[in-house]
């Protein structure tokens, strides 16, 4: 079975392994140590490290086009945002009558701009199922409609890139438009439960999190498991020769197209764990600068390794957190200059410092043996 | 260099030289039909009304100087580039202007890049592995598994191009001619029943060159492939032709054996006569 | 306190004896003459005065017939001569000369007297007030009086402006003073006035035209409506012209912006994300040359034009040497590092200038408008934007077609490995090209100041659309980048009205996103035997 591929691999059981294992100890830390001891993590923290971990997630989804596949996408930001909102709506109608203006239905900010009725996509979004499938498939429609588009015309490289953003753009000046119907500048926030589970307790905050990084786990293990099959292989063969690829008799702008719908629905995923977490989805998620530091986060982990991706995410956002509270100022020095330096100095990232090469799989040395027999 | 004697084994046959199903008709005729053909680029015009046709299971080989067309014939077959006019057909059942690379490529049409093309990032094993004829949809592909029919069909064709050894080897640190090969053997996997090479012998010595020349006259036949060679190396081609054409501005000049073609004056005049080399 | 008056008065001694020899010096003034007359206790003789400053064309006539119809010209007692009263409120009011209009100090109103007038006098100073600026010497001025007669016309006036049409040799104010009588007639209700108005797109015309077509007069209402048609339909016209306007000037702006980044993206074949910082860096430049040239922003202005290009072009330099020399070859790298580039310039601007906005000052000669009829005028910065642009185009053209180092450029752009074969220093020519297409940055950076505030996220806004008008006219064609350009601006200005701003934006992403199914390589694709591989 091909979905199970990846847990023969060592590398894969070594990062499943630290994950897993963080998980447990940040758990086991929150709440069998007592608040004031010196190891205990509170909940704050186990919040921004889910944080973390749902940008770590979408750094694995940013990997899977631009390392495998060799598609720049400065737009992942929106599919992000998009599965946030999603989640975002879910949220606003679980808030039901409690809002400032009490409206059983409306949320707050329709209620302010004299709205009478919920306009048509916002209906369903009380069903969690429903919500948590339009997390998936809203980015994942996106994707579809703009890859189908693009691919169809052989749009790739720079030109790829440029539109990707250029449509993340557009999307962040129709989000921030109070007509669109979600809320504007202020986006979505006043959240209070998720599947009845009150968001402001601690217990919500060490599930969500808890949550995200199986998430993560499980996302990680979907990339591998594609990157190690065949079509793996040819998305590679996509990546650094497109030409060849068609005259082997593979239809490219069809494997583009399915890896970046997957990677979308990933970067979806991401987007509604995120947003709970944090409390609040607005339109500056769609800001092109916010998915262009993302695709920063795989270049210095190190791009087509999946691992390089999710160590880059968590190390930049804690050298933003750091950084931010530190010397604000110096932020965007600091993140302009990893640009530069990583591109120029680092092109393989810090998994090419760290030499593992997870991507050779065990079965094409002894190729009658292993993979055949499955 | 075993693999070289056992490849002289002209008796030996090899079953993955055989064609995979291609719905090609070639009942009513030749397998590759181009009418007509016109294609410029910014008012120059690279093809100019070119007429050719190939027969099933011929092997063709097509010489002409710089800039005579050659490779923008292949672009058009292939469905890289489409022509202003014309038509071309391959065999008398697929319109060849209305399908794209894949389409034809699936058809049965392989080609071999001026430019030796391999996926460099992937091992030579698995460059043969893409390579192989197989249901190339996404899902599929997906799903896919080493089965050990295909990973006898590889071990068949490695051996065949001698790259044995090199198996787990990033095609990257390749050599030129070892590059050569493995795209050869890249068409070998896909079982194409028209094979378009374009210089396969660029940069091989001369004992690859011959062994390159029985495994091209080997592979055409009827009933077997229909193999398209463009070369500039005028011994090689002497040494597989049966037919040869020239290309002149975007048009034939000349068509016919190698003796009459190099005694036609015409050719004589706007090629051999600058190459200086046949005589 | 008993000192005060004594004090006062030893003042205006002071005063009068100060006063002596501007006296003196007043009687040579031509305007003492003027005034001198009316002094007078005769009221027909004050009106033939009054006629006399008219005719007289005299500078400061507007300034003594208001101050007499506000009875703020006064004579004093003694001496005869004439000030103004600043403020007539309490003793001693403060005055200015009525002459020289320069302070006179305070003086006692016991000491001057009014120079009186009655209700006929007051009418005819009114109509005489109307009708004064139709006598300045400047052409300008009289049409502009002109322009301010119409709709404000009544039956006193008629006689004072058919005097002065008489009188009148330019064109254009007899044509607006006979539109000022035929509205006025057109009130009184006289059908034939509207052949005079007809075509005229002023609002007091239509407004008098739309208040007539209410009219109970059949005949009128019919003529003015008509009228108003013919109007609405220039309006139209008018409107049309000026959204192509706008949009040519949206767009040529975006010209200015894509150009450098076409010719930058045709050699390096990697988009320079910090283009649009280095737009900023020439707004910056246009802002820094006035504050070190205070007052002078005009010179400032066209010394900015060389300053920013060079200091765009050599910030280019610094990028390309510094960055973009690594990555050739890596056109997604070379995006990434410069994207990196352009979020330091921003913050440097932030940390050494100041995060707000900084608005450079427009010169005189380009502020203002250009009125092409009475409903449609180009403002004149976005004129000369406009023809900025044109010019750094076409300077362009000669540099790439003419020049040695256009022909290099050509040739490293379409064939790099060959050029470099025919001896083409490849990599002088990546430093030249580069700054080429920076310095042409920093110039649409100097012509933006001009238009918008300049702030360190001024360029941010410019690098998608850019790239749009660059892959909407085909990468490496100068033509195409200019077609695309003004057509994308045009576009975006005929879309905003019934789109609005954003949406309208939006429209033009998706369209352009569409466009490149049809046509790929943008409207003038360089064709070529398309490479292999």
């Amino acid at each position: 079975m091909w979905l199970t591929r990846p847990f023969r691999e060592r590398a894969t059981r070594l990062f499943l392994g630290i994950l897993l294992a963080a998980l447990a100890l940040v758990t086991l830390l929150n709440l069998a140590v007592p608040a004031g001891h010196p190891l205990h993590v509170s909940t704050y923290t186990v919040t921004l490290l889910g944080k973390y971990l749902s940008y770590a997630l979408l750094a694995v989804a940013v990997d899977l086009v631009w390392g495998y596949l060799g598609i720049l996408s400065l737009g992942h930001g929106a599919f992000f945002a998009l599965g946030g909102y999603a989640m975002g709506m879910y949220l606003m109608r679980q808030i039901g009558d409690r809002g400032t203006y009490g409206d059983p239905v409306l949320p707050d900010f329709m209620v302010f701009l004299d709205w009478d009725s919920l306009p048509w996509y916002w209906l369903g979004f009380d069903m969690a199922w429903f919500a948590f499938l339009m997390v998936l498939l809203a980015p994942g429609l996106l994707a579809l409609v703009f890859g189908f588009l693009a691919f169809r015309s052989r749009v790739t490289g720079v030109y790829l890139s440029i539109i990707t953003q250029a449509m993340t753009f557009a999307l962040m000046l129709a989000f921030f438009r109070n007509e669109m119907g979600f809320g504007g500048n202020n986006g979505l926030t006043d959240f209070r439960e998720l599947l009845g589970f009150d968001l402001r307790s601690d217990a919500t905050r060490l599930g969500l999190f808890l949550a995200t990084g199986i998430a993560l786990a499980l996302g990680y293990v979907l990339c591998r498991a594609i990157v190690a099959s065949k079509l793996g292989r040819v998305s590679v063969a996509c990546r650094d020769a497109e030409a060849r690829t068609r005259f082997l008799g593979y239809r490219v702008e069809r494997f583009q197209l399915f890896v970046f719908v997957v990677s979308a629905m990933l970067a979806g995923l991401a987007g509604a764990l995120y947003v709970p977490q944090v409390g609040i989805i607005n339109p500056s998620e769609f800001s092109p600068i916010f998915s262009i530091e993302v695709v920063l986060w795989v270049a210095l982990g190190g791009r087509a390794t999946l691992y390089g991706a999710v160590i880059g995410a968590l190390l930049v956002n804690y050298a933003k957190t750091v950084f931010t509270g530190v010397m604000p100022d110096a932020w965007l020095f600091a993140l302009g200059g990893m640009f530069v330096l990583v591109t120029v100095f680092l092109p393989k990232g810090i998994a090419g410092l760290l030499r593992l090469r997870p991507w050779r799989r065990a079965g094409t040395s002894q190729p009658t043996a292993g993979e055949a027999a499955t | 260099m075993n693999f070289l004697q056992s490849l002289a084994d002209r008796e030996r046959v090899f079953d993955f030289l055989a064609p995979a199903a291609s719905p090609v008709d070639v009942r009513h005729g030749p397998i590759l039909y181009l009418e007509d053909v016109s294609v410029s680029f910014d008012g120059f015009k690279a093809i100019d009304a070119l007429n050719l046709t190939i027969d099933d299971g011929e092997l063709r080989c097509i010489i002409g100087p710089n800039g005579a067309g050659k490779t923008t014939m292949m672009d058009i077959i292939t469905g890289k580039t489409r022509p202003d006019a014309g038509s071309a057909w391959f065999g008398s059942r697929h319109d060849l202007l209305t399908m794209n690379e894949p389409e034809i490529a699936s058809l049965g049409i392989g080609r071999k890049f001026q430019k030796p093309t391999v996926f460099e990032a992937l091992t030579v094993f698995e460059n043969l592995e893409l390579a192989m004829a197989a249901d190339k949809r996404i899902l599929p592909t997906l799903t896919a598994r080493l089965t050990g029919e295909v990973c006898e069909r590889i071990e068949e064709v490695l051996a065949t191009i001698g790259l044995i050894e090199l198996r787990q080897a990033p095609a990257g640190i390749l050599s030129h001619g070892q590059k050569q090969w493995l795209e050869i053997g890249m068409l070998l996997m896909q079982r194409p029943r028209l094979l378009l090479v374009d210089e396969p012998v660029a940069g091989m010595t001369e004992q690859e060159m011959e062994r390159t020349a029985e495994l091209l006259t080997g592979l055409a036949g009827k009933g077997k492939q229909s193999v398209v060679v463009v070369e500039h190396d005028m011994g090689f081609v002497r040494s597989i032709a049966r037919t040869v054409t020239v290309l002149h501005q975007g048009s034939v000049l000349a068509e016919g054996s190698m003796e009459r073609v190099a005694s036609d004056p015409k050719v004589v005049e706007v090629y051999l006569g600058v190459e200086g080399e046949v005589a | 306190m008993r000192m005060l008056p004594r004090f006062l008065s030893g003042l205006l001694c002071l005063c009068l004896l100060c006063g002596l020899p501007l006296a003196a010096q007043a009687q040579d003034d031509p305007g003492q003459a003027l005034l001198d007359p009316l002094a007078t206790a005769s009221y027909a003789e004050k009106g033939e005065a009054i006629e006399a400053i008219i005719e007289s064309g005299d500078a400061r006539s507007r300034r003594w017939l208001e101050a007499l119809l506000g009875g703020k010209l006064q004579r004093h007692k003694d001496t005869g001569r004439f000030v103004v009263v600043v403020e007539n409120r309490g003793r001693n009011w403060p005055v200015v000369d009525a002459l020289s209009f320069e302070d006179a100090g305070e003086m006692s109103r016991r000491e001057l007297d009014r120079i009186g007038i009655n209700n006929a006098l007051r009418g005819q100073l009114q109509g005489a007030l109307a009708v004064l600026d139709l006598h300045a010497d400047e052409v300008r001025e009289r049409r502009e009086a002109a322009r301010a007669l119409l709709g404000d016309v009544d039956a006193g006036l008629v006689e004072p402006i058919r005097a002065v049409i008489d009188g009148e040799e330019d064109a254009e104010v007899r044509r607006l003073l006979e539109q000022a009588l035929a509205i006025h007639r057109l009130e009184e209700g006289e059908a034939a006035a509207v052949d005079a108005l007809s075509g005229s797109l002023n609002a007091q015309v239509r407004s008098a035209l739309n208040a007539a077509s209410r009219s109970e007069d059949p005949e009128l209402a019919a003529a003015a409506t008509s009228a108003l048609a013919d109007i609405e339909q220039k309006m139209t016209l008018n409107r049309g012209l000026e959204t192509l306007y706008f949009g040519l000037s949206l767009g040529s702006v975006l010209v200015l912006a894509a150009i450098g980044l076409a010719i930058t993206f045709g050699v390096m074949g990697g988009i320079n994300m910090a283009h649009g910082e280095l737009i900023m860096l020439g707004a910056y430049t246009t802002w820094a040359m006035q504050q070190l040239l205070p007052g002078q922003p005009g010179l400032a202005l066209l010394l900015s034009i060389p300053a920013g290009f060079l200091v765009a072009a050599l910030a280019g330099v610094v990028i390309e040497r510094g960055v973009i020399q690594f990555l050739k070859g890596r056109p997604l790298e070379t995006l990434l590092a410069t994207f990196g580039v352009s979020l330091i310039l921003q913050q440097l601007v932030r940390t050494v200038i100041s995060p707000q906005n900084r608005s450079v000052v427009t010169p005189e000669w380009m502020s203002g408008s250009l009125m092409l009829n009475e409903g449609l005028s180009l403002t004149l910065n976005r004129l000369y934007v406009l023809g900025f642009a044109l010019v750094v185009f076409a300077a362009l053209m000669l540099v790439m077609r003419r020049t040695r180092l256009g022909l290099e450029v050509r040739a490293v752009t379409q064939n790099r490995g060959m050029a470099r074969a025919m001896g083409i220093r490849a990599t002088r020519v990546d430093i030249l090209t580069f700054a080429l297409g920076a310095g042409v940055a920093g110039l649409a950076g100097v012509a933006l100041s001009q238009l918008t505030n300049v702030g360190p996220n001024l360029g941010q806004n410019y690098i998608i659309d850019s790239f749009m008008v660059v892959v909407f006219g085909g990468v490496g064609n100068l033509w195409g980048t200019l077609v695309a350009g003004l057509s994308l601006g045009v576009i975006n200005q005929v879309l905003e009205p019934w789109a609005g701003a954003v949406l309208a934006k939006i429209v033009v992403l998706v369209f352009i996103i569409l466009f490149i199914q049809k046509r790929p390589r943008g409207l003038f694709p360089q064709k070529g035997r398309a490479a292999e591989g």
